[in-house]
């Protein structure tokens, strides 16, 4: 597998020969990749080439069908999540995710920011310790001041740009290493994509973040590093400038340059 | 000379085609026959319901507005329509019916939803759809099968577990009726968790959540109009229920003080009691009128379940 370019520190999440199948339906093979820490690293590939697999792979939410079976292994910070002593719990705490459709809980907003760290924290907090959380939570996504004074409000009656932001912000508390994301923006109108893509942009640096994308002009502009996957295997990985400039192999031109997918 | 041939005047032209586009045939008469067909039977319903309450009404009119107390009716402690002078106090069987539905939901509710949420949430594959069928099945049981049941298992084992004299008393036939209202509600509460958007679940669990946190924290909140209307039809049928409970509460005209009190029902009374009143007596139409107030407890109820179940989806 290409190995990317330059030299850094421990990787966020280490793929290593990952196989995974829907009952009978290989949906990736021989997976081997290193998510860069503190940077945005893209999946980009053609549908059903298998990102959002691998994506959902790395938090075991792709188990929730049930018919999921995978060898070879993943790491996130050096710990085995397939690991007997792990539980998809713990990974989860660690690991968040955002999904395509915004998907607040049928909850009031503050409930929503609150939601992980009352499940991981059997003691309950203060209400002050909760109010602070709440607002460093919105404030990081560049969402108090339009909801400050609306936090008992459900989170469903906000816009949906507003919603996704909510997502982001709800993972925060219990201080995630890695955010997953399955094309945030892609129920999004231009005006919500650019801001929430800027906000994606901002979290960089503090989070590792691997995201989802159909977009190759969001790839370009919003990540650091891009991987091309191609019928469940992945065919490139580069620093992002490299990949859209001199891609190395010619599936990945093809693709990027629109000849399919 | 021949007369020029005439060209067919532009009213005659417009008018062979409109006959042209007004073709009764065959399928146009079979389309207004289903029409009708159907349509009736959708507004039976209506006309039985009508026809029901205007029976109803009829057969008990003269004596309620003539000689009945509605006071006495709802609250007076003797019901002996029998005795001289007679005693219309129905509130014994008012009481017994509340007890014996309360045991009976203290039985199904805990069961149906445990069910319900087994079914819905954990239960996959095939374990799942027999399931299903099964509780299904059980839900077609007839209730005078549950009533021999109450009268030959439960009375004995309740006579021997508590040391009662008798077994036929309001825990027996509150247990029947649980029993027989569980399946019912058990297949409502799973539609109710199944109209609970998978995306909740996703979240919750993707935010770490185990699958019991999911469901006490986000499905069943969000499924509580659904599961509340549950709840009101299961009242509604124990309510309404009349053979086994007969056969199972002991049929003791008088307000139950525990769950070892024999009970009467209304349902039951009015059973029991309907073919040995002559036509017409006060005693006959008596018993009509307990029919009213049963039909207007059973109709509030359902009405209140619809309520719940719109109100629900229309705030989701």
């Amino acid at each position: 597998m290409a190995e990317p370019a330059r030299s850094r520190p421990a990787p966020a999440v280490e793929v290593r020969d990952l196989n995974l199948w829907y009952g009978t339906f290989q949906a990736l093979f021989e997976i081997d990749l290193d998510v860069a820490s503190g940077v945005v690293t893209a999946l980009i590939g053609p549908s059903g080439c298998g990102k959002s697999t691998l994506l959902r792979s790395c938090n075991r939410i792709v188990e929730r069908l049930g018919y999921v079976s995978t060898t070879g292994s993943i790491k996130v910070l050096g710990h085995d999540i397939h690991a007997t002593d792990a539980s998809p719990i713990q990974v989860r705490r660690h690991v968040g995710m955002v999904f395509q459709r915004p998907n607040p809980l049928p909850l009031s907003i503050r409930d929503n920011v609150l939601f992980a760290q009352r499940l991981h924290e059997p003691n309950r907090r203060s209400r002050s310790e909760q109010d602070a959380t709440v607002e460093q939570a919105l404030r990081e996504v560049l969402l108090w001041d339009r909801v400050k004074d609306r936090l008992h409000e459900r989170a469903t009656s906000l816009s949906l740009e507003e919603q996704q932001k909510l997502c982001i912000a709800r993972l925060l508390p219990t201080k995630p290493t890695v955010l997953l994301m399955d094309e945030p923006c892609s129920a999004l109108d231009p005006a919500a994509t650019t801001a929430v893509e800027e906000l994606i942009w901002s979290l960089r640096g503090r989070y590792s973040i691997l995201i989802v994308t159909h977009n190759m002009a969001q790839a370009r502009r919003a990540s650091d590093e891009c991987v091309f996957m191609l019928m469940g295997r992945v065919v490139e990985h580069t620093p992002t400038e490299r990949m859209f400039v001199a891609p190395a192999r010619q599936e990945t031109a093809d693709y990027i340059e629109g000849r399919f997918g | 000379m021949t007369p020029p041939t005439v060209a067919p005047s532009a009213g005659a032209r417009s008018r062979s085609a409109a006959q042209a586009l007004d073709r009764r045939d065959r399928a146009w008469w079979q389309d207004l026959l289903a029409r009708a067909v159907v349509g009736l039977g959708g507004i039976s319903a209506v006309l039985f319901i009508a026809a029901i309450i205007v029976f109803i009404a009829s057969q008990g009119f003269e004596f309620a507005w003539h000689r009945l107390s509605w006071s006495e009716l709802l609250t007076g402690a003797r019901w002996e329509p029998t005795a001289k002078p007679p005693s219309y106090g129905a509130w014994p069987l008012i009481a017994g019916t509340a007890w014996i539905t309360a045991v009976a939901m203290a039985v199904a509710v805990p069961l149906s939803f445990a069910a319900a949420i087994y079914v819905g949430e954990f239960a996959t594959g095939r374990r799942r759809e027999w399931l299903k069928i099964v509780i299904e099945t059980l839900a077609a049981i007839p209730s005078v099968v549950w009533g021999v049941v109450g009268l030959q298992v439960m009375n004995p084992l309740i006579q021997r577990l508590f040391d009662t004299p008798v077994g036929l008393n309001v825990l027996n036939a509150g247990i029947i009726l649980g029993l027989m209202a569980a399946p019912i509600m058990t297949t409502l509460a799973e539609d109710a968790l199944k109209a609970v958007p998978d995306a909740h679940r996703e979240a919750a669990e993707a935010l770490g959540a185990t699958r019991w946190q999911t469901i006490r924290k986000v499905v069943l909140p969000h499924a509580r109009p659904g599961l509340s209307a549950a709840v009101l039809l299961g009242i509604g049928r124990a309510f309404g229920e009349t053979i086994a409970v007969l056969m199972a509460s002991g049929h003791r005209l008088l307000p139950p003080s525990s769950v070892f009190d024999s009970a009467a029902t209304i349902t039951a009374t009015i059973a029991a009691e309907l073919g040995e009143a002559a036509v017409d007596s006060d005693h006959y139409q008596a018993l009509f009128v307990l029919g009213l107030v049963l039909f207007c407890i059973t109709f509030t109820i359902n009405l209140l379940a619809d309520w719940l179940v719109r109100g629900g989806r229309g705030r989701a």
